[in-house]
């Protein structure tokens, strides 16, 4: 039961991040559908730390906060791309979010097999072992592992909530996500602000892709990217209505059945029904198409998103 | 030397291809209503486009009390206290009054809202100047009239001290227009300085100190509102005596060719309410039935019915004998119906098409423009729009290639009523024909109408504009709350009984 608990917390911390991310980004005015590949970048960044970095157990706060900047730094970095492409050039922002969701995992794949190679040129793998830098931010309650990164994503909750929603920034950016032409007439650069919100996912997802990889294993294989999370993520912001406090209600709900997929062993009458772990590690995916069909209908997307803002079009 | 709140003078701006504005001289007085009158691409919105900063004019300067300013951006104008209604508000729907208010001008420490005192400011201002509004309401929750008193109220919180009006009256319905009035007198009273851009002479009379008038560009002349007529503005600004009314003979009636049996369609907006209620009638041949009635009465949902836009929740539509209560919109339209939609935009054209595109909309499937091979013929679809063109004098950049979203509104109306008229429909469809248009338009529009009766068709008009309504129409049927409540002969009625009709207070 406490595995549960557990790993539907940690998932649901991921799923939170990077829907959060999608949040800010959407409500500026950019659709950013390459959350799933700045995840990839954010989790490459702190995983890199992860390896490098000397450590010798215990829990390490310095370990931590160079994880967590190093996987929000690249994934700021890795936004920038979406922002150059979509905002200054008007490129189609499904389009880029796509090609930099592909662009990612072969980078990541190519970059960690040739570091890999470089170090023992028999060593042709893609994956990066962290095990015991984990340790740094994972703390024993009991049976229950405390991820540091839970705290992060209720943390970054309440910020980007607060942010939204008590100030002027929040008002601006929130504007220009659904009137762009009506912020511009008051003086508000609407430029600015939807790069604001693009690299303020980024910075989200970052830290959103390093939580992932540091959930369960103590090693990452970067040829796999993620799961399609950043994706489910994006269906989480949905179902969460554009909202920071429903978002949370809906992470818990899609890492709640990503954590069945996990621990479904642990309980008695779930194993005793003989479902094989195919349908429980689908649970989720399922959920997501289940619970978009009959909610994304009555959507609350920010009326101007996904449309490249121009000073002419009235 | 007067006083004068802002002054453009002798400015000119030139397009490739177009002198949008050639040596305009406009001079604003402190305290006044200055009306800016001329015909839809007479170069009103590049002028003020100029004041705002959007586009640096050749020639020519602007003082504002006396001293040349140098406007470069919209900031520089509001900086300068120069404010504006856009015609099409510049409102974020989801957000409440009060955030829209304060939306770039936000009183906050550290970066958080203080909304506090700018609510106490908003509802001073609001009682001061009569603009009732709700601060916390949300603007999609709202009638257009206290969105544009929103947008005023934007005006007024940044301490605006020049307030212009762009067509501020196309979107209200008569009781808001007449509050609208009172409140800009009301704000001249105090001392603001107004500029009113329309083409409703009535309301320039009405309102307006002085007038300034531009046709093709150019300045004509300022005239003061006390010393001149209606008929004075309308010949400087379009050149020429217009009538007003539309000269016509008696109708002639024959037969039946729309007969609408009780029908009823359910609304939208309301669950459990039918935005259209056991609605019969007849339109003939020869005839201009006419529905009137303030906004939002049911007229929409009927011309709906009608043309086949939404399906019918009851009751039955026969037209020229034959039952189309469920016929396809396309065979409405092959067998000789015509629809010249309310909302240009929406159901009137596809914007990003060309205008030849748009012309050929709901025919381009017939022999003369798809050859036997299922290719359109080029050729002919770029004759029969040049002809449109030509005969109704649909103006545009590029002709026939023009996109239709780079078209002045006045023109994307006139290439609709080409297009529906055109096809020599046997029954047509007009909904607010002249929505937004100059008098030189709406006095050709009204020919074209007039003309297509004469010929032996029948004519549905659906018409907010009572004068509009009395001087086309043969019949009124007068629509209350989704039911037809009166017909009234424009004959013998007067627009004081049609109004008790419309607001409820009477019934046949």
């Amino acid at each position: 039961m406490i595995l549960l608990l557990q790993y539907t917390l940690i998932f649901a911390s991921v799923l939170l991040l990077v829907a959060l991310g999608g949040c800010v980004s959407e409500h500026s005015g950019v659709i950013n559908l390459g959350l799933e590949g700045i995840m990839v970048m954010g989790a490459l960044g702190g995983a890199l730390v992860m390896k490098f970095l000397p450590y010798d157990g215990g829990a390490g706060f310095g370990m931590f906060i160079c994880v967590l900047l190093a996987a929000m730094l690249i994934g700021v970095l890795y936004s920038s791309l979406l922002a150059v492409a979509c905002i200054n050039l008007k490129a189609d922002q499904t389009i880029v979010g796509t090609a930099l969701n592909m662009l990612a995992t072969a980078l990541a794949t190519v970059f960690v097999k040739s570091m890999n190679t470089a170090m023992n040129p028999n060593d042709h793998s893609s994956e990066i072992f962290y095990g015991k830098a984990k340790e740094a931010f994972v703390s024993k309650l009991g049976n229950f592992e405390l991820n540091w990164f839970m705290i992060v994503a209720v943390i970054l909750l309440v910020i980007v909530y607060v942010m939204l929603y008590k100030t002027k920034f929040g008002l601006r950016l929130r504007a220009c996500g659904e009137h762009p032409q009506a912020a511009a007439s008051v003086g508000i650069s609407v430029f600015k602000m939807r790069w604001a919100g693009v690299l303020l996912s980024g910075l989200l997802g970052g830290v959103g892709g390093i939580t992932y990889i540091t959930a369960g294993a103590s090693t990452w294989k970067f040829e796999n990217g993620v799961a399609g999370f950043g994706f489910l993520a994006l269906a989480v912001m949905i179902f969460g209505a554009w909202h920071p406090f429903k978002i949370a209600g809906a992470a818990l709900l899609f890492g709640l059945f990503r954590a069945l997929g996990n621990v479904y062993g642990a309980f008695d009458f779930l194993k005793s029904m003989n479902i094989p772990s195919a349908i429980y590690n689908m649970l989720p995916y399922i959920v997501c198409l289940i619970v978009l069909t009959f909610t994304s209908k009555n959507s609350k997307a920010p009326k101007a998103e996904g449309i490249p803002y121009d000073k002419g079009m009235r | 030397m007067e006083n004068y709140a802002i002054e453009m003078l002798n400015i000119t701006k030139r397009f490739p291809g177009i002198i949008a504005n050639d040596n305009i001289t406009l001079q604003l007085r402190k305290g006044e209503i200055h009306a800016l009158l001329g015909e839809n691409g007479a170069g009103k919105s590049t002028l003020m486009s100029v004041l705002f900063g959007l586009y640096q004019p050749e020639e020519g300067v602007i003082k504002k009390d006396g001293k040349v300013v140098k406007i470069n951006d919209p900031n520089d104008a509001n900086r300068l206290g120069i404010g504006m209604v856009h015609q099409h508000f510049k409102l974020v729907e989801c957000f409440s009054v009060l955030d829209n208010i304060i939306l770039g001008v936000e009183p906050n420490t550290a970066g958080f809202l203080q909304k506090k005192e700018a609510r106490e400011k908003v509802v001073a201002l609001s009682e001061k100047y009569g603009l009732q509004v709700d601060p916390d309401a949300v603007i999609e929750d709202i009638t257009v009239g206290m969105q544009q008193r929103t947008e005023i109220l934007k005006m007024l919180y940044r301490e605006n001290e020049i307030l212009i009006f762009d067509e501020p009256t196309a979107v209200l319905t008569p009781q808001e227009i007449e509050e609208l009035m009172q409140i800009m007198k009301g704000l001249a009273k105090e001392g603001k300085s107004i500029l009113f851009i329309s083409h409703k002479l009535n309301e320039i009379m009405e309102v307006a100190d002085r007038c300034t008038v531009l046709r093709k560009g150019k300045y004509i002349g300022t005239v003061e509102i006390a010393g001149t007529t209606k008929e004075e503005l309308s010949r400087m600004m379009v050149g020429r005596d217009v009538e007003f009314v539309v000269p016509k003979d008696p109708a002639k009636p024959t037969d039946v060719v729309l007969d609408v049996q009780g029908i009823t369609v359910a609304s939208k907006s309301h669950k459990h309410k039918n935005a259209v209620n056991n609605v019969s009638f007849q339109v003939r041949k020869g005839e201009i039935v006419c529905i009137a009635g303030i906004d939002g009465n049911g007229q929409t949902e009927l011309v709906y019915g009608i043309s086949g836009l939404e399906p019918l929740k009851g009751g039955r539509i026969e037209f020229l004998g034959q039952d189309i209560t469920k016929m396809p919109i396309r065979k409405r339209s092959t067998m000789g119906m015509s629809h010249i939609p309310e909302d240009r935009h929406k159901h009137g054209l596809v914007l990003d098409y060309t205008l030849e595109n748009n012309i050929v909309l709901q025919r381009y499937f017939e022999p003369e423009f798809t050859n036997a091979a299922g290719f359109l013929r080029k050729d002919n679809i770029r004759k029969y729009a040049e002809r449109l063109i030509d005969e109704y004098d649909v103006r545009s950049g590029q002709g026939p290639i023009t996109p239709a979203r780079a078209m002045s509104g006045g023109n994307q109306q006139k290439a609709i009523i080409a297009r529906e008229i055109d096809k020599d429909p046997k029954l047509l469809i007009a909904v607010q024909p002249t929505r937004g248009l100059d008098v030189g338009a709406i006095e050709f529009i009204h020919k074209q109408i007039v003309k297509h009766r004469d010929a032996g068709n029948a004519v549905l008009l659906v018409s907010l504009e009572l004068e509009e309504v009395m001087s086309l129409s043969d019949r009124i049927l007068v629509m209350y709350e989704g039911e037809i409540v009166g017909e009234l002969d424009p004959k013998k009625t007067t627009v004081e009984e049609m109004g008790l009709y419309m607001a409820g207070a009477k019934r046949q």
